[in-house]
């Protein structure tokens, strides 16, 4: 077995847990939902482009946002509803641009399909805005080494992995996700930091995220 | 009743330590919890079990109830069926009598809470004593569709609170005071959703004359409330009926703000009884024959026409069961349709989908074990008491990503 590199600075596991607060705002028709759009916090956006990750994490790695989500089931704009669901969202590294693709999608769309305007959803099925309120806090855990960083990816919360792969990345701008950082910066294995930064984390679901960054990361070490 | 380590084996060991890091930051807050009954009815169900459990998390959680009088719950409920939408005349002596009452409670009642928590309508008048603390208001009802008057009302208290909760966002609107959503949750080691041996539940059965023989069970557990629509699960049953052997539970017991039970049994009582496949069950407060009929049971109902959220669903869905449910209040939260149960929007519908799931048992057995993860997942009592301890630090934070 190879010997472990010691880090320079031990990874502390954070957590991020977030209770939901209500806007009151609601669209009806796709005009109102992109006007709507253009004006709630990014804490919204960021909601309805993440809150499947979490609530829905058994049911299927596809990253249906609630917009598309809407869209599709509510309006019947099946093709809009497939163009905001394959955004991706990978690409964005902060919550404005993501907004920008969104308003932008739907942009192109209504201008081709102006008779998608005239649809509406009845009464009780309309879109409400929600935001998340995060708050993050330090967890017991730290890790020296590898060893003790896949030890603990094993048993830590799907909280924990959210927070360092999506919620660092795009809602606080980081650029990269904490884990790739500091595999980098702090073990310098730029190689393994590389490797989990390709992931595209919207393609899985939390826990077969949590079994892959344990796979790539024991391959390394045994 | 369970202590919070015997979660550890259904949600893992990490999320219980969550819940003590957050709680510790509560540590010297005293939350008071104030509603109107101890007993039936789920706000009741949902405090006896959380309140010990904060408690255990050193959260100091107390827990004090309003008085009222037979006339005051005779409004309160007016009020409440007003709220869900249905039609009611409601005079201005019915504002009178909820107001003479309500002050005798804002005389009475003492309140030493750093967060003041407030359940439904009847003790809202209690923000008239706010002082320098924080108080939330949390409706439990489905007020999607109020009446508008009632509603008027009761806004001239709410917008007094800190914070609103609600338990969908249908059930939002704009208000000048924060809100947040909170789902409400089931235990999974209370009496009402622990497992069960065969012979309780065969005892159960015994006891109120079913016998299982080759005939599915189809079960609604309800109050008696018209809300709940208990003619239309006998509607339902009988258009079933015709085609698959089958037999129907009405089960429910009676809450003490609830008058108008007994009427809405009677009726239901009479409607039944030339068929002795309609089993009718008043029941005492007894959360083990509750468990036992719905794992008794072949396929749950839940036909109600509003729903404050409709936890019998999750605690059906806990149990595996496949259940048929109405599209309305909380449920489509915890049903998605087609995947962990189905949804519908009348008496046809619901007939139709009881005949696929009592037709297909492999479809329904898979739509239960669906359910059953996503109430793992979204609706135990853990997440719930997580959302209560991250709302009361809300209170204390007005931004977006809070460092802890």
């Amino acid at each position: 077995m190879p010997e472990l590199r010691k880090a320079k600075e031990p990874f502390r596991f954070f957590t991020r847990l977030h209770v939901s607060e209500l806007t009151g705002l609601r669209a009806s028709t796709l005009s109102q939902l992109l006007a709507l759009i253009k004006e709630v916090s990014g804490s919204s956006i960021y909601h309805h482009t993440h809150r499947f990750l979490q609530q829905h994490q058994y049911l299927s790695p596809e990253p249906p946002n609630d917009f598309a989500y809407w869209v599709t089931g509510i309006l019947g704009e099946d093709e809009l509803g497939e163009r905001l669901a394959s955004i991706d969202t990978i690409q964005f590294s902060n919550i404005r641009s993501l907004r920008e693709k969104i308003i932008e999608t739907i942009e192109d769309y209504l201008r081709n399909s102006p008779l998608a305007k005239l649809k509406f959803a009845k009464e009780g099925e309309e879109f409400h805005f929600v935001k998340s309120v995060s708050f993050i806090l330090p967890t017991n855990f730290m890790a020296y080494d590898l060893r003790e960083f896949v030890d603990i990816l094993k048993k830590i919360t799907i909280d924990s992995i959210y927070f360092h792969v999506f919620e660092a990345r795009l809602r606080l701008e980081r650029g990269t996700n904490d884990f790739s950082y500091w595999i980098e910066t702090s073990i310098g294995d730029k190689e393994l930091a590389d490797e989990i930064t390709k992931l595209d984390p919207y393609t899985h679901t939390l826990e077969d995220l949590r079994n892959t960054l344990v796979r790539i990361t024991e391959n390394k070490i045994t | 009743m369970a202590k919070i380590e015997e979660y550890i084996p259904i949600v893992g060991q990490s999320v219980i330590d969550d819940l003590r890091l957050i709680a510790e930051k509560l540590k010297g807050k005293v939350i008071q919890h104030i509603n109107s009954t101890s007993v039936g009815g789920g706000v009741a169900e949902i405090l006896n079990r959380m309140v010990p459990l904060l408690r255990e998390l050193e959260v100091d959680t107390r827990w004090d109830l309003i008085k009222g009088g037979e006339q005051f719950f005779e409004v309160t409920k007016k009020f409440h069926n007003a709220l869900h939408g249905r039609p009611e005349e409601i005079t201005q002596r019915d504002f009178d009598i909820f107001m003479e009452a309500s002050q005798r409670n804002i005389e009475e009642v003492n309140i030493y809470g750093d967060i003041v928590f407030i359940h439904d309508p009847q003790p809202i008048t209690l923000i008239k004593k706010k002082s320098n603390n924080k108080w939330i208001w949390r409706c439990h009802i489905d007020v999607s569709n109020p009446n508008e008057r009632v509603f008027r009302f009761l806004m001239n208290f709410i917008i007094q609170y800190d914070a609103a909760v609600f338990s969908t966002p249908a059930f939002s609107r704009k208000l000048p005071i924060r809100q947040f959503l909170i789902s409400p949750s089931i235990d999974p080691l209370s009496d009402k959703n622990k497992d069960l041996a065969d012979d309780v539940i065969n005892g159960v059965l015994q006891k109120y004359n079913i016998t299982k023989k080759n005939k599915p069970i189809v079960t609604q557990i309800s109050r008696f409330d018209r809300l709940k629509d208990p003619q239309g699960v006998i509607e339902v049953y009988k258009q079933v009926k015709k085609y698959t052997n089958c037999q129907l539970i009405l089960a429910g017991g009676s809450a003490m703000d609830d008058p108008e039970g007994a009427k809405v049994l009677e009726e239901v009582r009479e409607n039944a009884k030339q068929d002795k496949d309609i089993h009718i069950l008043k029941l005492a407060q007894n959360d083990i024959e509750v468990n036992a009929l719905q794992r008794a049971s072949t396929v749950i109902i839940q036909k109600s026409l509003k729903e404050g959220f409709g936890l019998t669903v999750a605690e059906a869905l806990w149990k595996a069961k496949p259940v048929v449910a109405s599209n309305v209040g909380g449920i489509p939260l915890q049903i998605k349709h087609k995947y962990s149960g189905l949804l519908c929007h009348s008496i046809q519908g619901a007939a139709f989908a009881l005949k696929q799931l009592l037709n297909s048992p492999a479809y329904a057995k898979k739509l239960g074990e669906n359910g059953r993860e996503h109430i793992r997942n979204n609706f135990l009592i853990t997440r719930h008491i997580q959302d209560y301890l991250l709302l009361f630090l809300s209170l204390y934070h007005k931004e977006d990503v809070v460092y802890l």
